[in-house]
């Protein structure tokens, strides 16, 4: 066997050899079908998962995305690196002194990939599509962020018109706030009408965007290539961008390594070391726009009581927290939202580590001998949660130390989801990251009293609190809706349904040739403008 | 002969029944709602009630299964719930990147784990052989994340020789025909990219090999041990005949009897078996087909996928009975 091994290592070698003579990577033998692209100006992203499809509106997951944003463009964009409001397909709006009309002004001489011209029809057809489906199962993020379809006594939308070519008006039954962000999200961007008849868009799509779609091979890999008729001038510098699924994070890594990929997500922090050290490679940043949390169902003794819940916030060492498992790339949470939204109180104080105020809260709520309980650890590495298992011994040591005895639970992913959603876990581990940089995509989402049995996996109700975010739904003046989400902020704190653990920043590698990333907080950005050094 | 292969084909039929019925009741189990898993975290409680009556999910299972069986009846092995798309179109693409890594795999397997258990069995108690069976032994207990990472790592890193991931090259990818990308290169005459399939099927090919290949040797050490131990190997030796005959042309033929019988259940294994080895180099196989179906609760391909590999499964069980015959006139077939 060991002559085999040997004999098996050196037809390897002999093999890998003859083969490396026979081919080389860019070989530009092949002729015909695309002369014009160049492979080496061709970006490949090494992701974990495929695609679920290519329409953005029927669409819930993040690599879905991170695809439609290079094919398809919306009306209005978020910022560079951040989730401010910048122009898009629409290039300026204007919006009524009652918050209730907004008016879109088109850019002229875009044109789809299919040919077909990018007018304010196109824009009508999009939201009628949507509106009119009434189809929350086919399109969730619709329901979701415009309070259900035509026709639904939520609805926010009254209706979408076009005035002449260039020019759409929405009218709203009431004001929302966020509207402006809620257009800008990737799945309320602009397909092109002719695509929309029938059911291909999932597969075939059809935008505006920088890049278009060539193949998709299912599980491996999406192809798509540059559109050499882009509206914006210069862009995109890329030849193409190829998606690569390679599950395993450290085999992505190491097909980076050799260069057979140029940029990857969901970085191991324990590899962050390698990539730094590797003068070939660089790391880039995501900026946090999610928080991991400790939640406490309130409605199951003993987590009913508020001071049970303010001495285990009392019993979490977050820093050690961030040290041990996120190698530093997170920072402690005090808030149930990121510091980078508008409307993030900075003025209130974390519950530090400290097991006598601990002790005395507990003696206060008559639970002096300690208590035993379940926590329910995530059993899937999530970007605000590299690791459960362990973030959960460490705090299962800590409550130890007050006579607390917690019993680690977990369940496969869909399944732990579906039973925190029914409040069957007592104290769990979660998190959330934002889907529009907006301070009512966290706290109303996740804390209201409307949301329980949605994602208020706390079952957290407050009649103050929910006021207040009811109120800065409707209210269009900035700065008073800032401080109506402060105000929720402080009350929040006060009563502590939640530990909020951690705002993380996800790591990203790639090649050092690639220059004009910049990662987006949302967790996908357009390729327009990176480019090979 | 042909009556028998007729009568091995329909006692397929209860097996595959039988199996169809334990998966689609096993999967049943698996507690997790599909339609929320769909729709995701933003999706309303209504939606969610709507999407699981759609897919008849609020069926009674037995209505369910009997609408499947109908389905299978008439090849239509469903709809995956993810893509929407039929699964005896999509399944192909998947199921060929397995085969075609099976296939190598079983060859790497079988050229060196007969070798090495002939060797191992000619020089009994030898320096060879100990340390040969004490590989095998670790072989079959390697845990293939490490080994595929440590490949990768040796022989892409580090000497720099095979690609780390996938099928082909990513910047030069090949367009499938069969999806068997050997022949479609082949067939398009691209010889290099020809190479660059060969060059990326090593690392996951020998990855997936150990266990079989391990498994292998110690058969096919221990049956030629045997066969060597008979009177006619005897006869043979005492004729003078090289050892070298003795081996590979008296006591292989005999020895690999039970040989092909490991290397039938073996190939079978690999083709469910490839979960790990698919998801450490990229390879969009069927095992991580069903494997992503499982964490999404997608029925119709948990249960379609299963059965397509059952049945390949149980095909080469029988392949494997009807070489028997090939190599060993003497088994009669009842």
């Amino acid at each position: 066997m060991k002559k085999s091994l040997l004999t098996l290592f050196a037809l390897m070698l002999a093999l890998s050899l003859a083969l490396a003579g026979c081919s080389s990577g860019g070989d530009s033998s092949k002729g015909g079908d695309d002369g014009k692209v160049d492979p080496n100006n061709v970006m490949i992203y090494g992701r974990g998962g495929d695609s679920v499809a290519l329409d953005p509106a029927v669409v819930t997951d993040g690599e879905s995305f991170i695809v439609t944003e290079q094919i398809y463009e919306p009306l209005v964009n978020y910022g560079k690196d951040n989730t401010d409001i910048v122009p898009g397909l629409a290039k300026e709006w204007k919006i009524s002194d009652d918050g209730l009309t907004y008016t879109f002004t088109l850019e002229e001489g875009v044109k789809f990939h299919d040919g077909e011209k990018f007018n304010a029809d196109a824009v009508v057809k999009n939201f009628d599509r949507w509106a009119q489906s009434k189809d929350g199962e086919k399109f969730a993020y619709y329901g979701s962020m415009f309070g259900g379809f035509e026709g639904d006594e939520g609805h926010v939308i009254k209706d979408v018109k076009a005035d002449g070519e260039n020019k759409v008006v929405i009218t709203l039954n009431k004001p929302q706030a966020p509207f402006l962000k809620n257009v800008a999200m990737s799945p309320f961007a602009i397909a092109s009408p002719k695509s929309l008849d029938g059911d291909k868009l999932s597969k075939e799509p059809v935008g505006t965007g920088p890049f278009k779609f060539k193949s998709w091979k299912p599980n491996d890999t999406i192809v798509l290539e540059k559109n050499a008729d882009y509206w914006v001038k210069d862009m995109p510098k890329l030849d193409g961008v190829t998606f690569k699924v390679i599950k395993d994070n450290s085999s992505r890594l190491n097909a980076l390594t050799k260069g057979e990929i140029d940029l990857m997500d969901a970085l191991n922090p324990s590899d962050m070391k390698k990539v730094s050290d590797n003068g070939k490679l660089q790391l880039f940043e995501r900026p946090s726009m999610n928080v991991g949390y400790l939640g406490f169902n309130v409605e199951k003794a003993p987590f009913d009581k508020k001071e049970v819940r303010q001495a285990i916030s009392h019993l979490i060492d977050k820093q050690a927290i961030i040290d041990n498992f996120y190698e530093g790339t997170a920072e402690p949470a005090k808030n149930p939202m990121p510091p980078s939204i508008a409307g993030y109180n900075d003025e209130i104080q974390d519950r530090e580590y400290d097991e006598a105020k601990a002790k005395e809260l507990l003696a206060k709520a008559g639970m002096e001998k300690g208590f035993e309980m379940d926590l329910w650890a995530m059993p899937v590495a999530r970007p605000y949660m590299p690791n459960g298992q362990k973030v959960a011994e460490a705090i299962q040591a800590k409550l130890a130390k007050v006579n607390i005895k917690a019993n680690i639970v977990t369940f496969e992913w869909g399944t732990y989801l579906e039973k925190v959603q029914k409040g069957e876990a007592p104290m769990f581990m979660l998190g959330w990251t934002g889907d529009n940089g907006d301070a009512d995509n966290f706290l109303y989402t996740l804390l209201d009293k409307d949301t329980i049995d949605s994602n208020n996996y706390a079952r957290y109700a407050n009649e103050d609190v929910h006021k207040l975010l009811v109120e800065a739904q409707t209210t269009a003046d900035e700065a008073k809706r800032e401080e109506l989400y402060k105000q929720a902020q402080v009350i929040i704190h006060e009563d502590a349904p939640w530990v909020p653990l951690v705002h993380s920043k996800p790591q990203l590698a790639g090649a050092s040739k690639i220059k004009g990333f910049v990662p987006h907080p949302t967790g996908s950005q357009s390729f327009a403008d990176v480019s090979f050094e | 002969m042909f009556a028998y292969t007729i009568r091995r084909l329909a006692t397929l039929v209860p097996v595959l029944l039988g199996m169809t019925f334990i998966v689609f009741m096993m999967i049943r189990a698996i507690p997790g709602n599909p339609a929320q898993l769909i729709l995701g975290q933003q999706a309303t409680k209504e939606a969610v009630a709507s999407l699981t009556k759609r897919l008849g999910l609020d069926q009674p299972w037995y209505t369910q299964f009997i609408d499947y069986l109908t389905g299978l009846f008439t090849g239509d092995l469903g709809v995956s719930l993810k893509t929407n798309v039929p699964i005896a179109q999509e399944v192909w693409p998947y199921l060929a990147a397995t085969m075609e890594l099976a296939f190598v795999a079983m060859v790497i397997a079988i050229v060196i784990g007969v070798n090495a258990g002939i060797i191992s069995a000619w020089f009994q108690n030898s320096w060879f052989d100990y340390t040969a069976m004490v590989l095998a032994l670790v072989g079959v207990s390697m845990p293939i994340f490490w080994l595929g990472l440590m490949e990768q790592y040796v022989f892409s890193i580090h000497f720099d020789l095979l690609p780390t991931t996938g099928r082909d090259n990513i910047r030069v990818p090949v367009d499938p025909i069969t999806h068997l990308y050997l022949i479609d290169t082949l067939i398009q005459g691209r010889m290099d990219q020809f190479a660059e399939v060969v060059k990326h099927l090593i690392l996951p090919g020998v990855a997936l090999a150990t266990i079989p290949m391990a498994i292998i040797a110690r058969m096919t050490r221990s049956s030629m041990l045997e066969v060597m131990r008979s009177d006619y190997i005897r006869t043979a030796r005492a004729k003078g005949m090289k050892m070298f005959w003795v081996v590979y042309k008296h006591s292989l033929k005999n020895a690999l009897i039970p040989v092909v019988t490991v290397i039938g259940l073996q190939t079978g294994l690999l083709l469910g078996g490839a979960i790990l080895t698919e998801t450490i180099f990229g390879w969009p196989g069927i095992g991580t087909y069903i494997y992503d179906a499982i964490s999404y609760r997608d029925y119709p391909v948990i249960q379609s996928g299963i059965l397509v590999v059952a049945t390949i499964f149980v095909l080469i069980n029988l392949l494997v009975d009807l070489l028997y015959a090939a190599i060993d006139p003497r088994i009669k077939f009842k």
